[in-house]
């Protein structure tokens, strides 16, 4: 592919082109470097998936089974591979059925580009068929949209929204293009996006504000890191490692933070937020100085701001000003990428080793372990439990899956449980919480990570949500994972009636079809395990297999998920039960 | 913290639909523009939103980096009455023969420092300009003789200190700062 997209770079900057407007998105997809697609085809985008058809040797699209699912499949491939996914969908109900997708990578952060036909231009505004007007629609769910309504402005278009989607903090783009525009032709030049002049995607970072950081950082008893994806997306995993262990902070995940830095390292304490760890929640309240970096202080993570790290110094290290002090005061505000920033404060800091810190971690960490994991992972009571079946998939994996969690109790389990070596291997739904992201993200992170395994971790309640994506899996021979723990429940929502709602459990009771049958249907090899004797064996033929495999786990139907931060409470009252 | 009338100067790229994203962020947050204006600025190609809102100084400060967030904004500044110096204009739309039968009415032309735009046989249409208290008490004074017809503009307002566009457009502009 690299090749090809300097040919075609090349003969495009020697003489312009003449070509239509749709074969003009082929090549500015390509010189984009994007040559995988996820769509859905209809009346206005018609040219384009025409163009598809001709450009297939070079550009491969993938049919998804719902355009939602389009979107998802190309935020796991971004999310796993750092690059711009990309979905194309008809206008209309195909444009409005990209809304979840783009809303989830917008508060996600992650590379989209998201293209969208519309009805020509002399019909927009009249209510013509499959009219809808999406540019609205999207404008708060996007970094940036644009509606192109003449082919002639395709190729700066184009450019400027694979430049804007990756940029900065990352976010998603939507392009309109009326079909007039697709048919119509125009003198063809590439040229990549450097600049936007209203847009400064990455503050210069400030020397002050680093020396002021370090500072603090030096002279704290009691520092403490608390990560967040802005170190996968800045790509300053290294950077980071090396600051933890010079300065001997412990550190703590966000829930999109996590696979930032290895889960074994010594000095990485878990997660922080509403179902994270007990002592890195129970702590931020007693650290004297807290290092926020690339995290942006979400409700989940807070609990209640008034009694939030109120005794401690606060840093944050940001890519974006609009989150220094929305939600959190800080004391230092470092802007810039935290590679930069991460690589000047590096060499100001000294040597450090916090031990008696570091061991009211591991204190409070034995008291989570007795009260909780424990139990969790290697339990004594009949039931199989979400957290067994996670370590039996990092045995089995040696944690070095990507894991692609959906959302409810089983995506505070992954997370919580799973382990892992290597970065962008946590793909979730953060910030939405969109039930359904797992299924297409796995098929999206597994075909932008082909030599790896991806296991979805999947509740039977938001399974059925995309579940039709399995004839995608089916159609392309996609080989990823997918275990659905079932509890015949919506078990978040359940676990919240049980606990502030007096159990009333008011429509979370699911009547479950046979998911093993289903999977079949698709000619997709599956098992069933009910019982614990079965797990292990299960869990490693779905491992070994080459192709694609469906593993249901029946767990115990009225687990909990603890420790908890009950909604709105202060992070210093995490329960444990 | 205390609500206050802040004056949100906005200085972007001339594009159709950034009104509607600059407008959903208010919306988002549940606080009522109470007056905006769109015009060009001092620099050629560059829109201003001048937007008036009554709010604390924390969620004017929060709103107006969620303004410059947004790609085609140049860079959005915020400032308090005091520190601008800013104007409203009023028109408003009289029966002609009030001009005449009524002396009164030419004093508070006289007073108001207003203008007579235009005179026909039915109407005359009066132009005012100044601060919004001015244009009330000036409607106040009017309205007993009936106005036909009243319409009030957005607040126009300039800044005391600089608003750098330039440098930030020529790339000269420390964003650390
Ligand atoms: C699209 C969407 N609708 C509703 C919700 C609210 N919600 C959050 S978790 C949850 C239950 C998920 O149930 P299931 O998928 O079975 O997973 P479990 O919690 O049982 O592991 C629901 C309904 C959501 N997050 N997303």
């Amino acid at each position: 592919m690299e090749t090809l997209k300097k040919e075609e770079t090349k003969t495009n900057k020697q003489t312009p082109i003449k070509i239509s407007g749709a074969e003009a998105i082929i090549h500015c997809l390509l010189a984009e470097g994007a040559n995988l697609v996820y769509g859905y085809p209809g009346g206005a985008i018609m040219p384009i998936y025409d163009e598809l058809y001709k450009f297939q040797d070079k550009l491969t699209h993938i049919l998804t089974r719902h355009e939602q699912g389009a979107t998802h499949a190309a935020q796991g491939y971004a999310r796993v591979t750092g690059d711009v996914g990309v979905a194309m969908a008809t206008s209309g109900p195909g444009a409005t059925n990209l809304v979840t997708g783009l809303a989830d990578a917008q508060i996600d952060s992650t590379p989209m580009v998201c293209i969208t036909g519309q009805v020509t231009r002399h019909l927009l505004g009249s209510d013509a068929f499959q009219e809808t007007d999406i540019i609205g629609i999207s404008t708060p769910v996007t970094k940036w949209n644009y509606q192109i309504t003449r082919a002639e402005e395709i190729p700066e278009i184009m450019a400027k929204a694979f430049y804007i989607a990756r940029s900065g903090r990352p976010g998603p783009v939507l392009v309109d293009i009326t079909k007039n525009a697709q048919f119509e032709e125009l003198d063809f030049f590439y040229e990549p996006c450097k600049k936007v002049r209203s847009y400064n995607p990455v503050p210069k970072p400030n020397k002050k504000a680093i020396e002021a950081a370090a500072e603090l950082i030096n002279s704290a008893k009691k520092p403490y890191i608390v990560f967040g994806q802005g170190v996968i997306l800045g790509k300053a995993e290294e950077q980071l490692k090396s600051v933890v262990e010079k300065a001997g902070i412990p550190a703590a995940w966000t829930i999109l933070g996590l696979s930032a830095m290895d889960t074994d390292h010594p000095l990485n304490v878990g997660m922080v937020g509403m179902h994270g760890n007990y002592g890195p929640n129970l702590l931020t309240n007693e650290c004297d100085v807290l290092i926020a970096i690339g995290m942006r202080f979400d409700d989940r993570v807070t609990g209640d701001l008034d009694t939030y790290a109120k005794q401690a110094k606060v840093i944050h290290f940001d890519i974006d000003p609009a989150e220094i002090d929305k939600n959190v005061k800080t004391d230092v505000a470092v802007l810039g990428n935290a590679r930069e920033t991460l690589d000047l404060l590096l060499p100001l800091l000294n040597e450090n080793r916090h031990e008696a810190w570091h061991n009211e971690f591991k204190k409070k960490y034995e008291i989570e372990f007795d009260a909780v994991i424990k139990n969790d992972i290697h339990p004594t009571k009949e039931g199989l439990t979400m957290g067994e079946v996670m370590e039996e998939i990092n045995i089995a994996s040696e944690n070095k899956a990507v894991i692609v969690s959906d959302v409810g109790q089983h995506q505070m389990f992954a997370c919580r449980y799973a382990k892992f070596k290597q970065t962008k291997s946590n793909i979730t739904s953060g910030g939405l919480g969109t039930m359904g992201f797992a299924l297409p993200a796995a098929i999206g992170a597994k075909m932008g990570a082909m030599d790896r395994e991806v296991v979805a971790i999947i509740g039977d309640g938001g399974y059925q949500m995309t579940i039709q994506e399995l004839g995608t899996i089916f159609q392309n021979k996609t080989p990823v994972k997918i275990v659905v723990l079932n509890n015949d429940h919506l078990g978040m929502v359940r676990q919240w009636q049980e606990l502030f709602f007096d159990s009333r459990y008011a429509s979370t009771v699911m009547v479950n079809p046979d998911f093993v049958k289903i999977a079949e249907g698709y000619h997709i090899k599956s098992t069933r395990v009910k019982e614990r004797k079965d797990l292990k064996a299960a869990v490693e033929e779905m491992m070994a297999s080459k192709d694609a495999f469906f593993l249901e786990v029946c767990v115990e139907k009225e687990d909990n998920v603890f420790p908890m931060i009950p909604s709105g409470a202060s992070v210093s009252d995490v329960r444990l039960k | 913290m205390e609500k206050e009338w802040f004056t949100i100067s906005v200085y972007s790229e001339n594009n159709v639909g950034l009104l509607n994203r600059i407008s959903g962020i208010f919306l988002k947050r549940h606080i009522n523009i109470e007056s905006l204006n769109v015009s060009k600025s001092e620099i050629e190609g560059v829109s201003k939103f001048t937007i008036v809102v009554f709010t604390t100084p924390e969620w004017t400060r929060k709103i107006v980096g969620q303004i410059e967030k947004q790609i085609e904004v140049i860079k959005a500044f915020y400032h308090t009455d005091e520190e601008t110096i800013y104007q409203e204009s009023a028109l408003f739309k009289i029966a002609s023969d009030l001009l005449f039968d009524e002396r009164q009415i030419q004093n508070i032309i006289k007073e108001s420092n207003s203008q007579i735009v235009t005179v026909s046989r039915d109407f005359f249409v009066l132009a005012k300009s100044g601060r919004k208290e001015e244009i009330d008490e000036m409607h106040d004074l009017l309205e007993p003789y009936g106005i036909m017809q009243f319409v009030r503009s957005g607040r126009i307002a300039v800044s005391k200190t600089e608003m750098p566009i330039s440098s930030i457009l020529n790339g000269y502009y420390d964003y650390s700062k």
